[in-house]
C-alpha cells in the first residue's frame, strides 16, 4: 500500500487565523444583583413547587380509587392521571430548576483543557511490551509447545461441558422426536370438527356458501355440544388436554372451515372436501400466525401478520406474500348424522418451515 | 503515605476562600481519601471540561432513560409473576374475570388494575424503553454524521452498535413477558424465525421453548434474560462507553479557540454536573408525564395468549418495524434440496438482513479510515455538509430504514390511505434498492451545494438582501463580509485528500488491486467535495470586494430597503420595520 502523504500536494496556508476563545459576555444576573435575586427566587420556587407535587402524589395515591370502579377525570383514569402529573412535575421541576440555576447563577466562564493522545507514552508502551515478552519468556510458553497446545486443548474442551449441560433446555430435535411433535397434530380419523368457542359440532347442511368457521378438533375446546350424550362427554374428556399441552395442541390443530361453490374449487381440493366444504390449517406456513382474514368473493385467505394470501379453492396455494408453501388441507368427511369429521391427521406438517421438514 | 497527603492538603492553599460548606466538605474528602486515595484519580475529574451543544444531549437521553428503566423495572418485578402456570383470573378487570390465563398475564393485569400506581409505572417503563432505543439510534446518527467515530473513538462506536442490538433484544424480551395475545403472537413469529435457521433451527427452537411452542418455559427464561442477563450486559457496556468518553474527552465543534489539541467548555463541577443531573430529572419527569397521559400497550384489550387467535393489524413495537417490513416484502423463496428445507423467505429478512444493515453501519468507520489512510486523531467534528459521501450514505441508510418501516405497516397504509396492499408490497420490493441510491445522490449534491454556499460566504460575504442598481442600470445584490469568528468557524476543517491511483509498476501486483480500489473509493468519496478557499483566494476576493465597496460606499449601518442602496444620503433616516 502506498503512503498517501508522499504524493499529496503541499497544503495551502490556512485562510483565517484562529481568533481564540471569545471574551466572556456577562449575563444580566452577573451584573445586576436584582436579576440574580430574581433568578434565585425562580429556582427556589420551582423546588418548592416540586415538593408540593411530591405531596400531591401521596394525596392522589390515597384519594382516587382504582380496581372495579375507578374514578375518572376528563375521561382518564383519575388515579393514573394524577399520579403521573404529580410525579412528572415533581421530577421535572427539580430538573428545570437545577438547569435554571446553572444557566443563570453558576459561573459560566468557558475554560479550555488540553487533550492528550489516547495512546500511552512511548516509554510506557515499550515497558509493557518488554514486560510481556519477559513474562512469556519466563513462562516458557514458546519453548514448550506441548504444554501450550495441551492447555489450549483443555480450555477448548471446556466448551463440551458448557454445551452439553445446556442440552436439557429442551428435547433433542431428532427426526423421531420431530415426527412425534411438529409433524403430528390432535387430528385423527373420526374426530369431529367443532366451533372453536362454543364447541358445537358443525353440520355440513348448516354451512352456507361463503361462510367461514374457526374450528378445533373436539377435545381442545373447553365446551361441549349440547347434543353430546353423557357417554360422549366422558369420551371427549378422556381425550382432552390442559395447560401447556393444550396450548401446544391448539398451536398446530386450529383449522378454518369454509364452504365454497363446488364448481369453483379444483378437483384436488374437492377430493378432500365435502360438497364444497373444505378444512384448512389455520396456521400460516410463513412464520406461524393464525390466519384470519377471509375474502369471500375470491376464496382468498389473508394472514394479518405478513399478508401471505392463500387460495382456498385451489389446495391453499400461495397467491401473494412471503409464504412459500400452500396451506395444508385436512381431509374430511361427514359422519352418519351429517357432522364434519376428520378423515385423518394432516398429511404434511402444519405451520412454518424447518430444516428437517422434508426428511422421510 | 497518609502523612504526605495530609501535609500536601495542609500546605496547598485553596484557590477559593473556604466557606463553611467547603471546610466541612474538605473534612469528608480527607476522611475518604485517607482510606480510598481517591484524590489522585479525581483531581482531573472535578473540573473536567465538557463542550456544550444540544446534539451532545442525545446520548444523555439514552443514558437517563436507561436509568428510568432500571428504577421502574425494579418496581414492576415486585408484583410481576414470570410463570406460565394457568390460573383463573379473579382480579378487578370485569371483562376477563373467570378467564383461564397464565400467571404472567394475570399479574400484569393486577399491576394495571389492582396496584395503585402500577399502571403508571408499567406505562413509564414501556415509554422509557421506546425513548431508550430511539435516543440510541438518533445518537448513533449524530455520531455518524459528524464523524465522531474517527480515531480514537472506533471502539466506542462498536460498543454503541452492540448496545443498540442489546437494547432491541431487551425490548423484545420485555414486551413478550405479559403473555397477552399480541406478545404471544410476537413470540410465535420469533419461533418461526428461529426455525428457519439452516441446520440448527429446529434444535434452537426446541431448546428455547423446552419443546414445542409455546410450552411453559419461555416466560421464566425471557424474564431472567430481561431483568438480569441483558441489563447486566447493557450496564457493563454503558459503563465502558462512558469511561471511554471521559478518557478520550468529548469531541467539539469547530470554532474560535477550539482546536484538535484542546477541549473548550464548562467544568463538570458545577455547571455540567448541574446540567446533566438536572437533565436526568427532566427525562424522568417527561417519562412520568407520558405514563400518566399517554396509554401504551393496553394488554387487557388483547386478552390472554391463545395460539389459535390473532388480531388484525398486529404490530410489534416500533423498533422491530424494519424486521417486520423485511419479512413482509421478501419474495416467497424456499429451496428443497437433499431432504433439507432452506427458508430464504424467513431466514434472509429475519436473521441475515438486519445484521447486515447494522454491520454495514458499524464497518463504515473502518472503510473510511482505510480509504483516507488517515492515522491522526480527530476531536473536531465535521459539519455534515463537509463530508458529503458520509452524510449521503447515512441519508440512504435512513431511507432504507424508513421504507422498511413503512413496509412493516403495509396493511395499515393500505387501509388508511385506500391503497392496494399488494402494490405497496411490490413497490417496496423495488424501492428499497432504488430509493437509497436516489437519496444518496440527492443528499451528496445537496451537501456539495451547501459547501459552495459556505465558500461564497467566506469569499464574498453574506447576502444582505439589498438590491443595488449601478449607474448603468444593472442590478446586483449587496454582500457584506461575515464576522471573523464565523469565517474561522467555516474554514476550521481539514482539506480532503484524494488518493491517486498507483502508476503501473509502482506497486507489485499483489497490492495493486487493493490500491486501485482504494483510489477509486477515494475519488468517489472526496473528489467532488468543495475545499475551503486558500489564503491567496481569500485575499483576491477581499481585494475585489474592497473595490466594490468603494463604489458602494456610504452604508455604515443596517439597511432595510432600496433607499439604503448606498447611493443616497441616509443621514437622519429611521430604520423601518
Amino acid at each position: 500500500m502506498t503512503d498517501h502523504t508522499d504524493n499529496s500536494p503541499a497544503v495551502p496556508a490556512e485562510p483565517i487565523a484562529d481568533p481564540g476563545i471569545p471574551a466572556h459576555l456577562p449575563r444580566p444576573t452577573d451584573v445586576d444583583p436584582k436579576a440574580a435575586r430574581r433568578a434565585e427566587r425562580q429556582v427556589a420556587a420551582m423546588f418548592i413547587a416540586s415538593m408540593l407535587c411530591a405531596i400531591g402524589f401521596a394525596v392522589a395515591y390515597y384519594t382516587f380509587d382504582i380496581k372495579d370502579s375507578w374514578d375518572t377525570f376528563l375521561g382518564f383514569g383519575a388515579s393514573n392521571l394524577f399520579l403521573g402529573l404529580t410525579l412528572g412535575f415533581a421530577l421535572l421541576l427539580i430538573g428545570v430548576g437545577v438547569i435554571q440555576w446553572s444557566r443563570k447563577l453558576m459561573g459560566d466562564h468557558e475554560i479550555s483543557e488540553l487533550r492528550h493522545p489516547a495512546a500511552s507514552a512511548e516509554s510506557d508502551r515499550e515497558k509493557v511490551l518488554a514486560d510481556l515478552a519477559l513474562g512469556l519468556e519466563e513462562s516458557g510458553i514458546a519453548r514448550r509447545p506441548l504444554v501450550r497446545n495441551t492447555l489450549l486443548g483443555a480450555l477448548g474442551f471446556l466448551g463440551v461441558p458448557a454445551i452439553v449441560a445446556l442440552n436439557d433446555l429442551g428435547p433433542d430435535a431428532t427426526p423421531s422426536n420431530i415426527k412425534k411433535t411438529l409433524e403430528k397434530t390432535f387430528w385423527k380419523s373420526g374426530i369431529r370438527v367443532v366451533n372453536d368457542v362454543t364447541g358445537r359440532w358443525i353440520k355440513a347442511s348448516d354451512m352456507e356458501i361463503g361462510q367461514l368457521v374457526n374450528a378445533e378438533p373436539e377435545g381442545l375446546v373447553d365446551a361441549f355440544d349440547p347434543r353430546a350424550t353423557a357417554q360422549q362427554r366422558e369420551d371427549i374428556e378422556s381425550r382432552s388436554l390442559e395447560g401447556a399441552a393444550l396450548q401446544v395442541a391448539k398451536t398446530k390443530s386450529a383449522v378454518i372451515v369454509v364452504r365454497m361453490e363446488p364448481k369453483d374449487i379444483s378437483s384436488a381440493t374437492a377430493a378432500w372436501a365435502h360438497e364444497g366444504i373444505a378444512v384448512y390449517s389455520k396456521i400460516c406456513t410463513h412464520v406461524g400466525c393464525p390466519i384470519a382474514l377471509w375474502e369471500q368473493q375470491t376464496h382468498h385467505l389473508l394472514c394479518p401478520c405478513h399478508q401471505s394470501t392463500f387460495d382456498l379453492a385451489d389446495k391453499g396455494r400461495v397467491v401473494f406474500g412471503p409464504a412459500a408453501r400452500s396451506l395444508p388441507q385436512l381431509p374430511i368427511e361427514v359422519d352418519d348424522e351429517g357432522y364434519l369429521v376428520a378423515k385423518s391427521d394432516f398429511l404434511e406438517p402444519v405451520g412454518p418451515s424447518y430444516w428437517e421438514r422434508d426428511y422421510k | 503515605m497518609t502523612d504526605n497527603v495530609a501535609k500536601s492538603n495542609g500546605t496547598t492553599p485553596a484557590a477559593v476562600p473556604a466557606s463553611g460548606l467547603a471546610a466541612k466538605g474538605s473534612a469528608v474528602v480527607k476522611w475518604a481519601d485517607d482510606r480510598l486515595g481517591l484524590a489522585t484519580s479525581q483531581k482531573k475529574m472535578i473540573r473536567k471540561v465538557f463542550p456544550d451543544h444540544w446534539t451532545f444531549m442525545l446520548g444523555e437521553i439514552a443514558l437517563w432513560s436507561f436509568v428510568v428503566l432500571l428504577v421502574t423495572g425494579v418496581f414492576l418485578t415486585l408484583w410481576f409473576v414470570p410463570s406460565m402456570g394457568e390460573v383463573q383470573y379473579q382480579g378487578s378487570y370485569d371483562q376477563l374475570r373467570g378467564v383461564e390465563m397464565s400467571q404472567a398475564y394475570a399479574s400484569a393485569l393486577d399491576i394495571s388494575f389492582d396496584v395503585r400506581g402500577g399502571l403508571l409505572l408499567r406505562q413509564m417503563h414501556h415509554w422509557a424503553a421506546m425513548i431508550f432505543i430511539a435516543a440510541m439510534l438518533v445518537h448513533m446518527m449524530r455520531v455518524f454524521v459528524t464523524g465522531a467515530f474517527r480515531k480514537p473513538r472506533e471502539v466506542n462506536w462498536l460498543i454503541g452498535g452492540v448496545l443498540i442490538l442489546l437494547g432491541v433484544v431487551e425490548g423484545f424480551a420485555g414486551y413478550s413477558l405479559p403473555d397477552d395475545l399480541l406478545s404471544g403472537t410476537g413470540l410465535r413469529i420469533a419461533d418461526g424465525l428461529i426455525k428457519s435457521t439452516p441446520v440448527v433451527g429446529t434444535w434452537m427452537s426446541f431448546f428455547m421453548f423446552d419443546g414445542e411452542f409455546p410450552g411453559e418455559a419461555i416466560i421464566p427464561r425471557l424474564y431472567v434474560a430481561h431483568v438480569l442477563l441483558v441489563p447486566g450486559l447493557i450496564l457493563a457496556l454503558v459503563a465502558a462507553h462512558m469511561l471511554l468518553v471521559v478518557y478520550h474527552k468529548h469531541t467539539q465543534w469547530a470554532g474560535p479557540g477550539r482546536t484538535e489539541e484542546n477541549v473548550v467548555g464548562y467544568p463538570m463541577m458545577p455547571v455540567y454536573a448541574a446540567k446533566a443531573g438536572g437533565f436526568f430529572f427532566i427525562v424522568f419527569g417527561v417519562t412520568a408525564l407520558m405514563g400518566g397521559l399517554l396509554s401504551i400497550n393496553p394488554i387487557w384489550k388483547y386478552g390472554p395468549y391463545d395460539p389459535s387467535k390473532v388480531t388484525a393489524g398486529s404490530q410489534p413495537d416500533w423498533y422491530m418495524g424494519i424486521a417486520e417490513g423485511l419479512l413482509r416484502i421478501m419474495p416467497h423463496w424456499e429451496t428443497h434440496i437433499f431432504g433439507t428445507t432452506w427458508s430464504w423467505n424467513v431466514f434472509l429478512p429475519g436473521e441475515v438482513a438486519p445484521m447486515i444493515l447494522l454491520g454495514v453501519m458499524m464497518m463504515w468507520p473502518f472503510l473510511e479510515a482505510w480509504v483516507t489512510g488517515d492515522k491522526a486523531e480527530h476531536h473536531i467534528l465535521d459539519r455534515p455538509r463537509n463530508a458529503p459521501t458520509r452524510t449521503a450514505f447515512l441519508a440512504a441508510m435512513m431511507s432504507v430504514y424508513g421504507l422498511l418501516w413503512a413496509a412493516g405497516g403495509n396493511d395499515l397504509l393500505a387501509t388508511q390511505f385506500s391503497l392496494n396492499m399488494e402494490w405497496i408490497t411490490r413497490f417496496m420490493r423495488v424501492a428499497v434498492f432504488v430509493v437509497p441510491v436516489l437519496v444518496f445522490f440527492i443528499a451528496k449534491r445537496w451537501c456539495i451545494a451547501l459547501q459552495r454556499h459556505d465558500s461564497e460566504k467566506i469569499l464574498h460575504g453574506y447576502e444582505t438582501g439589498i438590491i443595488m442598481r449601478s449607474p448603468e442600470g444593472a442590478y446586483s445584490e449587496r454582500h457584506l463580509p461575515i464576522s471573523g469568528e464565523e469565517a474561522y468557524r467555516l474554514t476550521a476543517r481539514a482539506r480532503d485528500n484524494v488518493v491517486a491511483a498507483p502508476v503501473n509498476g509502482e506497486v507489485e501486483a499483489k497490492g495493486a488491486r487493493a490500491a486501485k480500489l482504494r483510489a477509486k473509493l477515494s475519488t468517489w468519496m472526496f473528489a467532488d467535495n468543495v475545499q475551503k478557499p486558500t489564503a491567496q483566494e481569500l485575499e483576491e476576493a477581499h481585494h475585489h470586494a474592497e473595490h466594490e465597496h468603494e463604489l458602494e460606499a456610504g452604508l455604515a449601518h443596517a439597511a432595510d430597503g432600496h433607499q439604503f442602496d448606498g447611493h443616497h444620503d441616509v443621514a437622519g433616516e429611521e430604520l423601518r420595520h
